[in-house]
């Protein structure tokens, strides 16, 4: 099984994540993960879905999402051809002995220390998830008191928008 | 597809306007529903009121265009929205109140989306400062219907009312059919609104493809031309499209052979040369079987049902596939398309007619004689037919014929699911669209009786008919009532064997004949097997029927059969009840037992076709 990116523009209403998790949950698809955010166009989320199938489900995945009337959208992104990032907030023992250690780490990542306190500091960091898995290695041995992680989400290369059309689109009808 | 509920595209801002022809009116909510339903032709609703929709039942009752039809439990005023679409190509309309009136209708909602039948179903919500409060007769029938219908609606300010109800008819009847909730909270339809029409929908996500891919077309044509063994499998969208002429031009073009699925008989005339029959766990030897030897199988509306295939990976092996279908979806989900074509069927069929018509004329025509040759052959060894009665029984399958010959191929059918279901799919005789209805995908006992009254209600000129199993009808026949003070007189032949028959036919076939639960004329000591002792029947059918205003008939022998059914197809005044006592040890057959292949066939118990071992 292969992971894939599903970039999915959906009509900002309210309902539409639970009619797009419900889909997954009933024809028996996993969700790796998912994000939802706002667009450019007020009454357009993006979703980032991605999810762990062989190419023929991926397909009724695909189908099916379409056939949703809130879906406006959905495009598969090409992990070469597309920027892909999560967001991370961690926990991390560090007491006077280590911390320096650990900022290091912090440094080397091109993480942001976020908050400090006598034994444990906060760290910030983005990246791809093999990125940030490297970093959480490292960080491992110190002690993980508390993790929260986003969705990915991701954006095609280049000056091509997938939204460009389907807003207009959508503009049109309003 | 219906165009009746499509006024507006989304994507065609500039053929409305936003107050169009009639000038904006104030009025509340309530009104704005019933406005926008007339608006839209609405002509029929079967509901019943409660109080979360009463506010919409007062303007109602004012209304000259929209005709409600109060039914006696919200499952019979679905599956009635059911029969009335089905019969008429019409978005089929039922209302229900909040709670246990909306989770009523979830069954009849389930069917719609399985059969692809275009429904609106407008329910009450409690006002929404109760939503999520647990309030009295609150259920959340947008999450409950979210995966059984096309799309939903929670309507909470009653300025959206006219632009939700156009989109839900159009949703509905447009691309694939299906059902669509509007769920309205009661503040909103109390609430003074102002009513617009034509009103602007906004749909930017739905845009159905309809008109099929030119190269996609012309590759499907060489395949036909080319085939040896091919086979059009044709399914409930040909009837849904309306494209029956279309597909008779193509069979008789191509010479192929046609398949008709259990939700498209009428699309080709059963008594058509060229008709294998119907395909699938009951279908026909040579139907089933031209499948399984096609080496080109076009398929139109149809989706590669479980109860079609047999065990899939054994299904149609040499087949390559032609698959045409509305809805993207389906293709490839089952079976694997050599040629998908998205598009609707008519359009479909009228562009492959003109494609193998350019083939003809190029000289490439394809040569089935040495197909027919084996269909034919197969035709007259196993052609559908039934053991006779014992002397002095009735046999169901004979009660069935001899209703569809006397009664006739201009009436409508509607069956209930089971063996009576699958006899009325063989032995009726259909020869035009729009006169079979049943629960195909769903399987839903009792559908008979309320579709039948939605079908009458929607086509009063047209006798329609039920035929029903005596387990089915005890699901649903409280809508008798309904039929009989509504002016709705249907005829219901009740195939009474005592038992539910179809699982009894599972029980005899795979579970060594006991008998579990499914004898339903005596209590928990019977065995099964030993018929009811006569006067012991409960409940009593024609008893039933009279104590419900309809007329009660019984038939228990072969030589009462025709004057029973003469009798009741003169009856006009009321609803009609036949009782047919027939045998109980009848069964369906031709079958392929769940889960086999359809190379293992039975044409009846112990008999498998002899195919030969020719390989193809």
């Amino acid at each position: 099984m292969s992971k894939h990116t599903l970039s999915v523009l959906v009509e900002n209403k309210p309902g539409v994540l639970a009619r797009i998790a419900a889909l997954f949950s009933r024809r028996g698809f996993n969700i790796d993960s998912l994000a939802v955010g706002p667009t450019e166009h007020p009454d357009v989320s993006r979703m980032t879905i991605v999810v762990q199938v062989e190419d023929l489900p991926l397909e009724q995945v695909t189908k099916q999402l379409n056939k949703l009337v809130n879906v406006i959208k959905i495009v598969e992104l090409d992990p070469d051809a597309s920027v892909r990032r999560e967001l991370v907030l961690v926990k991390v023992r560090a007491d006077s002995e280590t911390r320096s250690q650990v900022v290091e780490i912090v440094q080397l990542f091109r993480a942001k220390t976020v908050d400090v306190s006598p034994d444990a500091v906060t760290i910030e960091a983005t990246g791809s998830s093999d990125k940030l898995e490297a970093m959480l290695r490292m960080l491992e041995p110190y002690g993980v008191k508390e993790l929260v992680q986003s969705g990915m989400v991701a954006i095609g290369r280049g000056a091509r928008s997938i939204t460009d059309r389907s807003l207009r689109a959508l503009d049109r009808s309003a | 597809m219906t165009e009746q509920a499509a006024p507006h595209r989304g994507d065609n801002p500039a053929a409305h306007s936003a107050t169009g022809t009639h000038a904006a009116q104030t009025m509340t909510g309530a009104q704005s529903l019933i406005r926008s339903l007339e608006a839209v032709g609405a002509d029929t609703v079967f509901g019943i009121p409660g109080g979360a929709i009463l506010p919409a039942y007062d303007p109602l009752m004012d209304s000259a265009k929209v005709r409600h039809v109060l039914v006696r439990h919200e499952q019979g005023a679905g599956h009635a929205a059911e029969g009335y679409a089905q019969a008429t190509g019409r978005v089929g309309v039922c209302m229900a109140t909040s709670g246990p009136g909306a989770t009523n209708l979830v069954t009849p909602i389930a069917d719609a989306y399985m059969d692809s039948v275009p429904m609106v179903a407008i329910t009450g919500q409690v006002a929404s400062a109760s939503i999520g409060t647990d309030a009295f007769q609150e259920a959340d029938i947008c999450g409950i219907t979210m995966p059984i219908t096309k799309h939903n609606y929670l309507v909470t300010d009653p300025a959206d009312i006219p632009r939700v109800i156009a989109e839900a008819f159009h949703i509905a009847s447009t691309g694939r059919p299906g059902p669509v909730l509007v769920d309205i909270a009661k503040d909103a339809l109390q609430a003074q609104t102002v009513f617009r029409w034509p009103v602007e929908t906004s749909l930017p996500g739905y845009r159905p493809v309809t008109r099929p891919h030119a190269k996609q077309i012309r590759e499907a044509a060489r395949m036909l031309v080319n085939a040896k063994r091919p086979v059009l499998y044709v399914g409930g969208g040909v009837l849904k499209a309306r494209a029956t002429a279309e597909l008779r031009i193509l069979a008789e073009l191509t010479g192929a052979p046609v398949t008709t699925t259990l939700m498209a008989l009428g699309a080709f005339p059963d008594s058509h040369p060229q008709h294998l029959g119907m395909p699938g766990m009951h279908g026909t030897v040579p139907a089933v079987t031209a499948l399984q030897k096609a080496d080109v199988i076009l398929a139109l509306g149809a989706r590669f049902d479980d109860r079609v295939t047999g065990k899939l990976d054994s299904f149609a092996p040499h087949a390559k596939i032609v698959h045409a279908d509305i809805d993207p979806a389906e293709i490839g989900k089952n079976r694997a398309a050599d040629v998908p074509i998205v598009g609707d069927a008519r359009e479909v069929l009228a562009d492959l007619i003109v494609a193998v018509q350019a083939e003809h004329e190029a000289g490439r025509r394809g040569d089935y004689t040495a197909w027919w040759e084996r269909l034919n052959a197969w035709k007259t060894t196993y052609p559908l037919g039934y053991a006779p009665a014992p002397e002095g029984e009735l046999s169901p399958q004979q009660v069935i014929e001899r209703i569809g010959q006397l009664v006739g191929p201009d009436a409508i059918y509607a069956a209930g699911v089971g063996q009576h279901q699958m006899w009325a799919s063989q032995f009726i005789g259909f020869e035009k669209p729009a006169t079979w209805l049943n629960s195909g995908g769903a399987g839903t006992m009792g559908y008979a009786v309320p579709a039948a009254m939605g079908a009458k209600a929607g086509c009063p000129e047209t006798q329609v008919w039920a035929i029903d199993g005596d387990g089915c009808f005890q699901m649903t026949n409280q809508e008798l009532v309904t039929c009989a003070l509504n002016n709705i007189p249907i005829k219901v032949a009740v195939i009474n064997n005592g038992s539910l028959g179809m699982v009894r036919q599972w029980q005899t076939l795979f579970y060594n004949q006991r008998y579990s639960n499914t004898v339903l004329h005596s209590g928990p000591g019977h065995d099964g097997v030993a018929p009811p002792p006569a006067g012991t029947r409960v409940p009593d059918f024609v008893k039933l029927a009279e104590a419900m205003g309809c007329r009660g008939l019984r038939c228990e022998t072969p030589d009462q059969l025709d004057a029973v059914i003469k009798e009741a197809m003169a009856i006009d005044d009321a609803p009609v009840v036949i009782d047919f006592i027939v045998h109980q040890d009848a069964m369906v057959w031709p079958m392929v037992a769940a889960g086999t292949s359809n190379d293992e066939i039975m044409a009846a118990r112990d008999v498998r076709p002899d195919f030969g071992d020719e390989l193809d």
